[in-house]
């Protein structure tokens, strides 16, 4: 056990922070060219699919230096290293273990290159947790496949190009989890329609779409016929390092205590408060051991062990951190907690009260806490399926 | 960066692991700790054979001078059979002397301590709920070479089998370990909750020793050893707290009720989840509480904080809830769930509480 970075992992984060120093510039300084820039040079640097085999237009990178690039990059606020986050999360990964040569050649460039951005079809109305059971239906019709059917609450449909749709081809089958299949479709085919929904927060990030005889080319579909379980599974599986998430938990928790310093209870500094010192204290613990968690596991993965379920145990904690943290400040911060951007006492410009409406991003999408836990219940402690 | 135990690390787990189901089940683990003085003279001797007991002392003293990250593991492992050898205690005066004693002394006690002949433990606080020096009322005053102590030593873990003490008190000079031989002064067994974890008072009034077996102390090391102390207790909770955790997850796949397992019910399944994810958390943070004490120290007292101060809370409702999810088996003297509820009440006041912790990290993180 050693804590301590080797010097080659020293070298790398030192790298990272050089390129940081000199090409990001502080957020008052950026003109609207900015981010474009800040996209080509970490894609120049091979920084966007990092890990991605160079076959790919990806670098090779280590799994260690990989957690270090986004411990430093999330430490830097630096905006992200492309503007297709499910395509590099698990769209790009997927194609690569599943796709086709020429789905490959077709869609991992634009990937890379921010060209293109992908949301994720898989939720429906009747069928959310219970993921397997989706109805939206495809049919072969000759050289295509013939989509109908409805998805929601995807996260990203109004503004992205592409999405990755979960359909059923087969409804005669003993086994939910078979007779699925996966397609890579474009928004703008002809029956596809969005309606974004206006979420809790006033914000317009999910919609629904329906699928009305959507014409989807053999060539698009990924992996076998009735094979879309697992390439769902596995490509969701690529996406395991939360350190990126805990610097960006920790950067909350600066602010959250600079909050804490500022404010005021009942009269008397808040900071003296053994409530206020114990619920801030406990969020440190809990974001240390999202950390530690993560590098035990990380070493796991570097030392080819198989990992389970573990990560949900750091999604369970996020979860909760993300409630907890935003509905914690606006507590302390009484009446003025309450206002939101643009009010005149509103604290932090309406951070905490804009996130205190909007942690179901993180903590419904990918999962819900109680479909962690039963993941951890059953995959890790062997209980029996419900 | 790596964050895992190596192979010598994980094969000193399995003879840990081994000698527990061999030498050490739960059926002897009630009879020792149901004999007047809690001790096992050779299970005691076969831990020193395996090395156990010198871990942490250096070679030239006879131990195998190895970090606290090789200790833990011991006490982890141990800790599964909630073994009642005072391991702990020992390898925590073993830490003190290290910090704390002269040449001479190392060399007197350090040899003794490996070879497990003599058996050590330490006695830090005499208020009960209160970690600081202030907390330290047994009182030495030295005339010439002699030193006489003065109070009482209310709560002295493992003080039954002891033949050796170190006893906190405040000197002339401020603080000191007394170093006091079992047959000098009265050790009065304090029944608790845990009987696998024996706790005694040691009357040291009026007793006489000299100034060679006086250890000076400084204030920063109390709080080291303090520190240690967590680490140490902690290392336990992760071992018992998975213990009950397998326990409990096995019998809620056999136990049926209405038709089912109950573990097929999300009202015990999700309790059994959680009670992973607390126990990986406080694992993992336990785990590199242990390497920042030889590798770290000025990240020790915030890293033992973390873990002390989650895994306190955490391991008693896991406590609770292994128990509970058992039913009325699990109430049942002899069933062993409930051995390890109790661990739960002993460690959690151990080297301070939550509540301790969790303040001192909202000092040393700035506020």
């Amino acid at each position: 056990m050693d804590f301590d970075y080797t010097p080659q992992e020293q070298s790398f984060r030192e790298e990272v922070r050089g390129f940081i120093a000199e090409h990001l510039p502080p957020k008052e300084q950026r003109d609207k060219n900015f981010l474009a820039t800040w996209l080509e040079k970490v894609r120049a640097k091979g920084w966007v699919g990092f890990a991605w085999p160079k076959e790919f237009g990806g670098s090779d990178g280590g799994l260690m230096e990989q957690a270090i690039l986004k411990e430093e990059m999330s430490l830097a606020k630096a905006p992200p290293l492309g503007t297709s986050m499910m395509g590099l999360a698990w769209v790009g990964p997927g194609i690569m273990e599943y796709g086709t040569e020429e789905q490959k050649q077709k869609f991992i460039p634009d990937i890379l290159d921010s060209k293109v951005t992908w949301c994720t079809g898989y939720s429906e109305p009747n069928h959310g947790s219970d993921l397997a059971a989706i109805q939206c239906k495809a049919e072969l019709k000759g050289d295509h496949y013939v989509v109908n059917g409805q998805k929601i609450w995807t996260t990203g449909a109004p503004w992205s190009q592409w999405i990755i749709l979960l359909t059923r081809t087969d409804f005669n089958v003993t086994s939910k989890h078979d007779g699925i299949t996966c397609f890579l479709v474009p928004m703008d085919a002809p029956g596809v329609e969005v309606r974004p929904i206006q979420n809790m927060a006033g914000d317009k990030h999910f919609a629904e779409i329906f699928f009305t005889d959507v014409q989807v080319p053999v060539e698009n579909r990924l992996g076998a016929e009735g094979e879309g379980w697992k390439v769902t599974v596995s490509a969701l599986a690529n996406e395991r390092s939360s350190i990126g998430e805990v610097t960006q938990l920790q950067a909350k928790l600066d602010d959250l205590k600079t909050l804490v310093k500022n404010s005021r209870r009942q009269g008397k500094p808040a900071a003296e408060d053994p409530n206020v010192r114990r619920t801030v204290a406990k969020f440190e613990v809990k974001i240390a051991a999202m950390k530690y968690n993560g590098l035990r596991y990380l070493t796991k993965q570097i030392k080819g062990e198989p990992l389970t379920s573990e990560t949900s145990v750091n999604k369970l904690h996020r979860a909760s951190l993300e409630i907890e943290m935003d509905d914690f400040a606006i507590e302390l911060s009484g009446q003025a907690g309450l206002q939101l951007k643009g009010g005149e006492e509103a604290v932090d410009g309406g951070t905490w009260s804009k996130g205190a409406l909007n942690w179901p991003n993180v903590v419904i999408g990918g999962g819900t806490p109680n479909i962690q836990r039963n993941i951890i219940a059953e995959r890790i402690l062997g209980q029996p399926k419900d | 960066m790596n964050f895992g135990f190596t192979e010598e690390q994980n094969l000193l787990k399995e003879q840990v692991q081994r000698f527990m189901k061999e030498a050490c089940p739960m059926t002897r683990v009630r009879e020792i700790t149901a004999n007047e003085t809690p001790f096992d003279q050779a299970l005691w001797q076969q831990a020193a054979e395996l090395g156990w007991l010198g871990l942490t002392i250096p070679e030239n003293y006879g131990g195998l001078g190895l970090k606290w990250i090789d200790l833990i593991v011991v006490l982890e492992a141990a800790a599964e059979g909630l073994c009642p050898l005072p391991i702990a205690s020992h390898a925590l005066a073993s830490t003190a002397i290290l910090h704390c004693a002269s040449q001479d002394q190392k060399s007197r006690w350090l040899p003794a301590m490996a070879s497990g002949e003599a058996v050590v433990t330490i006695g830090l606080y005499d208020e009960a709920n209160w970690i600081a020096a202030e907390a330290v009322t047994a009182k030495a005053t030295v005339d010439g070479d002699t030193v006489t102590l003065h109070g009482k030593k209310p709560f002295v873990n493992d003080a039954l089998a002891a033949d050796y003490m170190l006893l906190a008190v405040q000197g002339p000079n401020g603080l000191a370990l007394a170093a006091v031989g079992s047959d000098q002064v009265e050790v009065t067994a304090q029944p608790t909750i845990d009987s696998t974890k024996p706790m005694a008072s040691v009357d040291i009034d009026g007793v006489q020793i000299t100034t060679a077996d006086l250890l000076a102390t400084s204030p920063e090391q109390l709080a080291f050893l303090t520190d240690c102390g967590g680490v140490a207790t902690t290392a336990e909770m992760v071992g018992a707290g998975a213990a009950i955790l397998e326990m409990t997850s096995g019998y809620a796949k056999d136990r049926i009720q209405f038709g089912k397992p109950i573990g097929q019910y999300q009202g015990v399944k999700h309790r059994l989840a959680d009670m992973f994810v607390d126990l990986e958390s406080y694992r993992s943070l336990c785990y590199f509480a242990a390497w920042a004490v030889d590798d770290s120290p000025q990240e020790l007292a915030k890293a033992v904080s973390m873990a002390k101060g989650y895994a306190s809370d955490a391991f008693a409702q896991i406590g609770i809830d292994g128990v509970g999810l058992h039913g009325a088996i699990g109430f049942t003297a002899d069933y062993d769930a409930q051995l390890y509820l109790k661990r739960s009440k002993w460690a959690r006041p151990m080297y301070g509480d939550s509540d301790y912790h969790m303040d001192r990290i909202a000092t040393l993180g700035g506020l």
